[in-house]
């Protein structure tokens, strides 16, 4: 055993400098110089101003506004400095009564049918970015009203902004929230 | 479940696929010493690192030196950092002034990183350093995945040799799977990953205003490196606390695709290595079969049961054609997140990108039996291909008693040593897991910790411990884990799942290793067919699933009637 010590330790720091500090600092370089937007949080600026990163959900309470997922970060809802899903199990009391209230929400917002699945059920970041374009359409009576928009008009931004599955099969129609909202401000200057 | 849902699945398998055998072949040349494209670069460095450490790379060991070496390395490790961890504090790169972490979860956090576990009990965000997640925890992703490769080989070149007295050398081993093999490969994989997105900053955050005003602090640093080292040693431990359903870990669809190929790779490709060196290929592609009749059953238990939804919820007016979108994110849906736990769990990685813990009864039993069968569908980079070969023992042995001659694994005689060795392997896990899931049943303390109630309180505590013994780290997060009993049993459980483990077969690589290597004859049971392959599935189910048996009835399976009868708690 006594033989094993000095290769265990020397080994243990050297690989640290190696893959603990030269590894990752020399990626760090190299994505800062290929990929500066990516490798700094892919953030969205307007008017010079830091809004957001594409990546990162945001909340919005405005009826202005398309709403998110629910998110279950805490203490507030789409904390992106502690991400968190609910965790909550399929059979959770707490689970059915805060759905029962996300789906209250959404009809007192003029909601009508069966509710999509991703506006009344969280995320497991919290931080998810993307609604599904039914949510988002389900949303535009309420944001055409509040903004004095033909229903149309906001229909055929959320079908702009909506994302397809790459070659046709990787991934889920989806539209960025944060995008969308941005694009409605920009519709109205 | 849709077609195109299918579809992907099966990109994923046929890119897979492809890779296994050119992979293979290289890491079979890197483990015997030859040169490969990458020797003019990389000898001049492993030469040094062999002067530097004193490590005579000529001289191999037998298997108890093998094992010493091993566990002086873990022993190190373990120091090294659990000092880093309690020393936070006062060493470099904390922009955001962490303190120390507390003693139980740096115990905790230390084991599960040097046992390739990765079980968070720990928000990465809020609690490491960039240091810590650097210096680290990235490290021990690398050294805990070189080490299961190295004990792998050594198992490997028991099966190669006759009459042998040693297995090879740890210290190159290990050298040489973190030069050769995983460094390499997370070069390429962190480029690449900050080319889709992933952030690589040594900025720890940036406030942004939001266009309602408020302001969204949004949490940085170095994460396509930590997370390409992640995903191919088959760690599972994220840069953040939700793991790769973050979006800063998991942008899109394509990337997630990249996350999923890259843990899967190298333990597959580690199957096809084995055939290769032992000079039975067919052995190696045998092996392949059994991994992916299961692997994709598995997925597709999961993919159906999330797609049907939650029908309590669908009583509340939600449209089940999403399927059961809690814990989910959009931009992947049912099928990735279904793809994603399976092989996150059939491997030993334990990243998610959905949280496993909201998954239905049904949906959550597979990833939870998946690790109780002992994450071999491949299984941990190196781990799980020692744990396919102790397997492999047991059904020759099985097949032996059903036609009463001796049984034998590529001309290899298995006797009454290695069989005793195999089950005290096997027989470890259900210890673990079982013995302490039923104390901590029993404590208030623990059940205090419990996050959903009924049912699925079980399945809590049952999944943690078989990720903890299984090496897993994926996890049913209700589970309040950061308290001294759980940090400490876990940490224990993982501790006896790597290397209550890795001895005994180690032990029987020495003796395989010593015995002659006998030529087939006709009364040798072909152990590349697809007899073989459906013996093993038998046996893996029936030897490693079937004590779980009665623990899932009173889990999952209780709550997924539960939940068809609409019934909360």
């Amino acid at each position: 055993m006594l033989a094993q010590i000095r290769p265990a330790l020397v080994l243990m720091a050297l690989f640290t400098l190696l893959v603990g500090l030269a590894y990752p600092l020399a990626i760090t370089g190299v994505a800062g110089l290929a990929f500066p937007g990516a490798a700094s949080g892919s953030l969205i600026e307007r008017d010079g101003k830091v809004v957001g990163s594409a990546l990162i959900g945001q909340s919005f309470a405005s009826d202005r506004y398309f709403w998110p997922r629910p998110s279950a970060t805490g203490p507030d809802p789409y904390n992106a400095d502690a991400s968190s899903g609910s965790n909550l199990g399929p059979t959770s009391a707490k689970l059915r009564d805060g759905v029962a209230a996300n789906i209250a929400k959404l009809r007192a917002s003029g909601v009508t049918g069966s509710v999509p699945a991703d506006a009344a059920m969280a995320s497991g970041s919290g931080l998810d970015p993307d609604i599904s374009p039914e949510f988002a359409h389900a949303q535009s009576a309420r944001i055409a009203a509040a903004r004095g928009l033909s229903e149309k008009d906001v229909s055929d931004l959320i079908t702009n902004a909506q994302e397809g599955r790459l070659m046709g099969f990787i991934g889920e129609p989806r539209v960025n929230v944060l995008k969308l909202n941005l694009a409605l401000d920009k519709l109205q200057g | 479940m849709s077609f195109v849902g299918w579809l992907q699945i099966a990109a994923l398998c046929l890119a897979v696929l492809a890779v296994i055998k050119p992979l293979g072949l290289y890491m079979a040349r890197v483990f015997s010493g030859e040169r490969t494209i990458l020797s003019p670069v990389l000898m001049p460095a492993e030469k040094a690192l062999y002067r530097l450490a004193g490590v005579d790379d000529q001289r191999e060991q037998g298997w108890l030196a093998y094992a010493l070496a091993m566990l002086a390395f873990s022993i190190a490790s373990f120091v090294v950092l659990y000092a880093i961890l309690r020393l936070q504090a006062v060493l470099p790169l904390n922009p955001q002034g962490f303190g120390d972490v507390a003693p139980d979860l740096a115990f905790n956090t230390a084991v599960s990183f040097l046992t390739n576990t990765n079980w968070q009990n720990y928000a990465g965000e809020t609690t490491m350093s960039q240091f810590s997640q650097m210096a680290g925890l990235t490290v021990q992703n690398f050294l805990s995945a070189a080490t299961g490769i190295a004990i792998a080989m050594a198992v490997t070149r028991a099966f190669m040799r006759s009459r042998a007295k040693t297995l090879g050398n740890f210290w190159v081993d290990l050298t040489r799977a973190t030069l050769y093999v995983l460094l390499p490969l997370s070069i390429v994989v962190a480029l690449v990953f900050v080319a889709m997105g992933l952030p690589q900053t040594l900025t720890s955050s940036v406030t942004a205003t939001t266009l309602e005003g408020g302001s969204q602090v949004i949490a940085l640093g170095p994460v396509a490196s930590q997370e390409a080292i992640k995903q191919i040693g088959t760690n599972g431990g994220g840069f953040f606390n939700v793991n790769a359903a973050h979006p800063f870990e998991n942008p899109s669809a394509l990337s997630n695709l990249l996350n999923i190929f890259a843990m899967l790779s190298v333990s597959a490709a580690l199957v096809y290595s084995f055939g290769q060196m032992v000079g039975e290929r067919r052995q190696g592609w045998a092996f392949v079969a059994t991994i992916a009749i299961l692997l994709i059953a598995g997925v597709g238990v999961i993919y159906w049961a999330e797609a049907h939804g939650n029908p309590i919820l669908t009583a509340l007016g939600i449209d089940p054609s999403a399927g059961n979108m809690e814990g989910k994110e959009v931009r992947f849906g049912q099928s990735a997140s279904a793809l994603y736990a399976a092989v996150t769990t059939g491997l030993s990685d334990g990243g998610v990108n959905a949280m496993h813990g909201s998954l239905t009864g049904l949906g959550g039993l597979v990833p939870m039996f998946l690790i109780q069968l002992g994450e071999v569908l491949p299984g941990g980079v190196g781990s799980g291909l020692y744990g396919l070969i102790v397997f492999a023992i047991l059904a020759v042995f099985v097949a032996g008693l059903m036609v009463g001659r001796t049984p034998e694994f590529l001309g290899k005689k298995i006797d009454g040593r290695e069989m005793k060795f195999a089950m005290l392997a096997v027989l470890i896990l259900p210890v673990a897991i079982l013995g302490f899931t039923a104390v901590s049943a029993m404590l208030p303390a623990a059940v205090a910790s419990i996050g959903t109630p009924g049912p699925h309180g079980l399945s809590e505590i049952l999944y943690a411990y078989s990720s903890a013994a299984g090496n897993n780290g994926s996890a049913f997060g209700g589970l309040s884990g950061n308290t001294p009993w759980y940090n400490t049993t876990l940490a224990i459980a993982m501790l006896l799942g790597r290397f209550a483990y890795v001895i005994p077969v180690l032990a029987i690589a020495g003796s395989i290793a010593a015995k002659v290597r006998a030529p087939a004859s006709s009364g040798t049971f072909p152990t590349h067919g697809p007899l073989f392959v459906g013996l093993l599935i038998g046996v893996i189910l029936i030897l490693g699933g079937l004590q779980f048996f009665p623990a899932l009835a009173l889990g999952p399976i209780v709550e997924h009637f539960a939940m068809l009868a609409g019934q909360s708690f």
